[in-house]
């Protein structure tokens, strides 16, 4: 494969913002849309002239299914007085936010437009858990992958068990890499989990109490993970504190040409580096520990960033599962194979450790709206390196980040590389 | 055009599904660098050759990695698993190189951590329904 060059026209991104994700009777993905568009405007350091915007991506995976909904970007452009601009939808399962990403940074790079709106929004919880699960299951290789009674859970579980087999991995492991994305997420007002593990067990205890049912008897958060009843188990060795949740929610960045920034903003964060790559089923990989697509589409952002793993300060990875942020931190080249999981144990990832992973409260605590995750990845990333992460603020200079944004089991990536100069 | 032609059957998920119902478990194999697929593919992605073949393979392989579903889609709902009766769902690396998804039998799959990764299967159809509605899945056995 010929190497990634750097961009012809650098991107910057000048603005972004997410609506609160969570579990909203009451609101659409348009409405989301707007909430998130709202903050994206208002954290626009010299304000947003929406006029001057030329352009609209969309990332989202299936309205058709969640929502009934199809043709979803014009409607939202609509929603946020934006049209006659092109709106166009993009779909990559999980990663269609960062492939929206990646079209608004072309679109600029190409020259044809100098202001281009992405955005991501998925509306999931008008089904029930069975039709989520179903409307999920599109993302996989339907015909040969499905039959075998797969879910998304199974698949990820299905690589944690060759993950065990093949590097001594115990499923306890995993629970570092939940726990650590809810101590996060307890410090991030979008998120839709924003407590503790350690609250979330004493509010089912009190709940018990209140019901006047026996209260259960767990006196440490590893009590409470190890339990059926606190923790059950959705696809061995995966529990349900090893899975995303369903979410509503909407993310959005202001992409613009570095040569205009400095209308928007003296803070801005250029994207540096972006790969994609696609991959085959699950089954059809040379490994179930790796995710290949990941490692190609981390190559060519680094190659197109001229920066390698070590220089990343912080990172967003696509924990859909526990399993996978401790298989993306090592697709990404932060730790060598078979090391992931040790780093999340030894608080490698943690906050204040030497590779914060996941600040933001990743998929797993802050939620997983499929195709507004990539999207609010770059939300946080922007927060983090300009400073404005609040209780969540990383210390010292976030100066290089990286978000990582997969589809399916991996059968699309997109990584973006992104850097702060001033 | 021969008859031996006409009757070779499309590199489809339908065909490859027809030969499931008929019990046999077939892969497409490239006459060019001899590499075989199941699933099965019309163009060999290893050297992009469009000659391809069908072939059975042996039906045997072993497990790469699986696992125990508690709450699986809405057709295995409707095939009697649940919470309280959980299946096992897996990938099966055939002799032939190839591997592929496919429900797991002849384990216990209320003692997941005792499966080990690399045991032993061969190929087991599961049939679920009747007549018409008949339809058949691919399995492995231990």
């Amino acid at each position: 494969m010929p190497k990634s060059k750097p961009l012809s026209r650098g991107v910057a991104i000048v603005g972004a913002g997410m609506s609160k994700f969570g579990a909203f009777a009451e609101k659409n993905s348009r409405d989301l849309f707007v909430e998130a568009f709202k903050e994206m405007t208002k954290s626009v350091d010299k304000g947003l002239d929406p006029s001057a915007i030329e352009s609209l991506y969309v990332g989202n995976f299936s309205s058709d299914q969640f929502e009934h909904q199809a043709h979803t970007a014009p409607l939202l452009a609509d929603a946020v007085g934006l049209t006659p601009i092109p709106a166009t939808r993009v779909e990559g399962a999980c990663a269609s936010g960062g492939l929206a990403i990646r079209q608004g940074v072309m679109a600029i790079a190409s020259g044809m437009y100098d202001v281009v709106l992405v955005g991501g929004a998925e509306k999931m919880t008008a089904l029930n858990t069975a039709g989520v699960t179903d409307a999920l299951a599109t993302a996989a290789d339907v015909p040969f992958e499905i039959p075998a009674g797969f879910t998304f859970p199974g698949f990820y579980a299905a690589m944690a068990s060759a993950y065990m087999h093949r590097y001594g991995m115990k499923p306890e492991h995993l629970m570092n890499v939940a726990i650590k994305n809810h101590d996060n997420a307890s410090l991030n007002p979008y998120a839709q989990f924003g407590v503790t593990i350690q609250k979330w067990m004493e509010g089912r205890v009190a709940a018990a109490i209140k019901k006047g049912k026996p209260a259960p008897t767990w006196s440490t958060i590893w009590d409470f993970l190890h339990d059926e009843s606190g923790n059950p188990t959705v696809a061995w060795p995966l529990r349900l504190f090893d899975c995303s949740p369903v979410t509503d929610g909407a993310a959005a960045v202001l992409l613009v040409a570095e040569e205009r920034m400095h209308e928007f903003t003296d803070h801005p964060i250029h994207i540096i580096g972006s790969g994609q790559a696609s991959g085959s089923a699950l089954h059809d990989r040379p490994e179930l520990t790796a995710i290949p697509a990941a490692k190609t589409a981390a190559t060519k952002a680094y190659e197109m960033a001229g920066i390698t793993a070590k220089d990343i300060r912080i990172a967003e990875v696509h924990d859909c599962f526990t399993i996978a942020e401790v298989i993306a931190s090592e697709d990404l080249g932060f730790f060598a194979p078979g090391e992931g999981f040790k780093a999340a144990e030894d608080g490698v990832t943690a906050r204040n450790g030497a590779k914060p992973i996941n600040t933001s409260g990743g998929l797993k605590a802050k939620g997983h709206p499929v195709g507004a995750s990539g999207v609010a990845q770059a939300v946080e990333v922007f927060k983090q390196m300009r400073g404005q992460a609040g209780e969540r603020q990383v210390a010292g200079d976030v100066n290089l980040a990286l978000t990582h944004n997969v589809g399916a089991t991996g059968s699309t990536c997109a990584v973006h590389v992104y850097e702060r100069r001033n | 055009m021969s008859e031996e032609t006409t009757t070779i059957r499309p590199f489809s998920a339908a065909a490859f599904n027809q030969y499931i119902a008929e019990h046999k478990l077939m892969a497409t194999r490239c006459t060019k660098c001899s590499k075989t697929y199941a699933p099965p593919r019309a163009i060999c992605p290893n050297c992009h050759s469009e000659e391809m073949e069908w072939v059975e393979t042996s039906g045997k392989g072993k497990l790469a990695g699986f696992t125990v579903i508690y709450t699986g889609p809405t057709f295995m709902s409707e095939q009697g698993f649940d919470r309280k009766n959980p299946y096992i769902s897996g990938i099966v690396e055939l002799e032939e190189g190839t591997s592929i998804s496919a429900r797991i039998t002849g384990l216990d799959a209320s003692k997941p951590a005792e499966i080990k990764i690399g045991t032993l299967l061969s190929v087991d159809f599961v049939e679920f329904g009747e007549g018409e509605a008949k339809k058949t899945y691919l399995a492995f056995k231990a």
